[in-house]
């Protein structure tokens, strides 16, 4: 899950890293007033979960409320690489020595945690390591043993951060760490890290990646949702434990396995269609998750038909049969399904299915049939 | 031969007396897997259909001379089970089924595993494996499958059973089906299996499958370049999926332009795999090579 900056910045500073005062404002007046609160020059900052909102004039200095409240009304609804601008948070200016740039991550080849050190931070990151990869310093830690002291030190050397504060630095980057590992962050990206005049470390900026599948051991995290605002069909699918995406296309897909609804949506388009959505039950997926799968599509307006592909493993074909059966009789499907089973169960599964079949629901024998089937039914596009 | 199972095979199941744990462990069972005990903490000296359940997995260990274990547990105990495991002399081989582990928990685990014991360790978020004939270690439904000398590994386990199909259906037989599981750190890779059905003398050729995210696929296919003699088939899931976004397994999201199947799938064809973009197509290109 990706946080607001100033939701990423409240979990750092849980594990003691500095972050500048501020207020969240969802108002050009709640912007003012947090000026007034906070007092002197402010930066407005649009919220968003996706980078580059800096470039495209999101992020506005402000010599008082005036300036903050006029910032507030720019920034407020603006569209920043498809994401409307409706949270704001107003922190207090910083003086800015120097700007640096670190994030911590997983490094799925080397298979253990990346750092990322550079003293040439701010908004042209990608520049830097795409141009002076050397001004860029890569380490691994060891998860087992974590960030090392002599490690944070060593960074801070070879990225030839200010020695005069080289000390700070280092404790920051392993708070960093800390907040990385301890709250389950699949990405902490602080950029810029400053150096302020003052010779304080601070991160001015926070990039949070949680991962969900370990909201069991932080259970306030779900709470960041609040002030995301959700596709409404995404939102019903995650609140039915379905792994939904919304696309382009026409032909909604249902499958079990993220590999499988992937491949289904290529054979889809290699067919000549395109497909509506990424829906993948998961593993051990029973009658009712089907039911609630088709339940979540006929919300979709711009669904044609439904193509329903598992590979019963874990997952049982009698079951998932089950549920179509009952969203047949419970639900008013307004698209015809084509409907391929293989795997566990499969033959009891048909024979359920089989007593259902009509020109609305179409059994088909195999993966490339069944999206045939399933593209021409929703007239071929 | 296979790899990693076979009929010396001596599973327990961590977990077994579980919903999921007591279907597919019997399922394993009845396919002719020695199934040998279950561990549940606080179930120890009960029995379930004729298998002893210990407390710990040292105690099944000892008394039942388990040599593999399957981790069906919640991913909340998953990783303790693992290092458990992990832990007794004589488990050789843990397989963990288990989907949802943290990804800080998967690092720690696997980094823990490597620098401390030769335990091999599948998954977590894995179907499992299976040798055809042999044992069936995992969920893969074994009425799929048939003896026989293709390897197939898989980052995803619905495309595994998909894989085995094509190549059934066309009477090819597989020697060992290996779900190595879409998590960011998983504990075997395909280098790993590659390896050994390279080494192995009953399998004539592989097939792999990968999807988008990550480089695992690109590691494989400089891997094959340079040590794999035997012909290798392989598909690629995700051309069509857009980029940024998680598809079900946290491996599979691509960022930027590194991980995209484009990618994987040239560097594929680089070392000389035949690369299909169907899945349904994998039985015919192994058929035309072998």
């Amino acid at each position: 899950m990706d946080l607001f900056e100033f939701q990423g910045k409240s979990l750092l500073s849980r594990t003691g890293v500095a972050v500048p005062e501020g207020r969240v404002a969802r108002t050009p007046a709640e912007a003012r007033a947090a000026a007034v609160e906070l007092g002197g020059r402010v930066v407005v900052k649009a919220q968003v979960q996706v980078g580059g909102r800096g470039k495209a004039g999101g992020i506005k200095l402000a010599e008082g409320p005036e300036e903050a409240e006029e910032g507030a009304a720019e920034i407020l609804g603006m569209d920043i690489k498809g994401h409307t601008v409706r949270v704001l948070w107003v922190e207090k200016a910083s003086d800015i020595a120097a700007e640096y740039y670190v994030s911590f991550t997983l490094d799925r080849a080397a298979r253990k945690h990346l750092v990322m050190l550079s003293a040439m931070g701010g908004m042209d990151i990608e520049a830097v390591a795409a141009q002076s990869p050397e001004k860029v310093v890569r380490m691994h830690v060891d998860p087992v043993l974590g960030l090392t002291n002599w490690q944070a030190s060593e960074l801070v050397y070879r990225a030839d951060l200010d020695r005069t504060t080289a000390r700070k630095s280092a404790a920051a980057l392993r708070s960093i760490y800390q907040a990385f590992v301890t709250l389950d962050c699949d990405l902490v990206e602080v950029n810029p890290l400053i150096l302020t005049k003052a010779g304080e470390v601070i991160a001015l900026d926070a990039k949070v990646t949680l991962d969900s599948n370990a909201f069991f051991r932080h259970p306030d995290f779900e709470a960041f949702r609040d002030d995301f605002t959700p596709d409404p069909i995404e939102e019903m699918a995650r609140q039915r434990d379905l792994n939904f995406i919304k696309l382009d296309g026409s032909v909604g897909i249902i499958g079990n396995g993220a590999g499988l609804v992937m491949s289904t949506l290529d054979v889809v388009s290699l067919v000549g269609g395109k497909a509506s959505n990424f829906l993948d039950v998961g593993g051990g997926a029973d009658a009712e998750t089907i039911t609630n799968a088709l339940d979540v599509l006929t919300n979709d307006p711009t669904v044609r038909s439904v193509l329903i592909n598992i590979f019963g493993g874990i997952t049982r074909c009698d079951l998932v049969a089950q549920g179509i059966v009952t969203a047949l009789g419970d639900l008013d499907l307004p698209w015809p399904l084509v409907v391929r089973l293989d795997g566990t169960n499969a033959r009891e599964g048909r024979e359920i299915l089989g007593t259902v079949v009509s020109d609305r629901v179409v059994a088909a024998a195999t993966m490339r049939e069944a999206a045939e089937q399933a593209v021409a039914l929703a007239g071929g596009h | 031969m296979a790899i990693y199972i076979d009929n010396s095979t001596r599973l327990l199941v961590q977990g077994l007396t579980g919903a999921q744990g007591r279907f597919h462990g019997f399922r394993n069972r009845d396919y002719g897997t020695n199934l040998v005990a279950g561990v549940t903490p606080g179930k120890g000296g009960t029995d379930l259909d004729g298998v002893p359940i210990f407390d710990s997995v040292a105690e099944a260990v000892d008394a039942t001379g388990a040599n593999t274990s399957m981790v069906l547990v919640p991913p909340a105990f998953a990783p303790d089970g693992i290092l458990e495991a992990a832990a007794c002399v004589g488990i050789d081989l843990i397989v963990a089924i288990t989907e949802g582990i943290p990804a800080q928990d998967e690092a720690r685990v696997f980094n823990y595993l490597r620098q401390t014991s030769d335990t091999v360790l599948i998954g977590p978020n894995c179907p499992g494996l299976i040798s055809p004939g042999k044992a069936n270690v995992g969920i893969t439904p074994h009425e799929i499958t048939l003896p026989g000398n293709v390897g197939v590994v898989s980052r995803s386990g619905t495309l595994t059973y998909q894989a085995i199909h094509e190549l059934t259906i066309r009477g090819i037989g597989q020697s060992t089906c290996i779900g190595i599981g879409g998590d960011p750190v998983p504990g075997t890779s395909f280098i790993d299996v590659l390896e050994r059905f390279e080494a192995d003398a009953e399998t004539v050729a592989v097939v792999m499958i990968g999807e988008i995210g990550g480089s695992a696929e690109e590691q494989a296919a400089a891997f094959i370049a340079d040590h794999v003699t035997k012909p290798v088939v392989g598909y690629i899931a995700g051309f069509t999926a857009p980029p940024g976004r998680k598809m079900g397994h946290a491996g599979a999201i691509i960022s930027g332009s590194s991980g995209t199947a484009a990618a994987k799938q040239a560097a594929l064809e680089a070392a000389g795999v035949r690369v299909v973009d169907d899945p349904t197509l994998i039985g015919e290109a192994v058929e035309a090579l072998l």
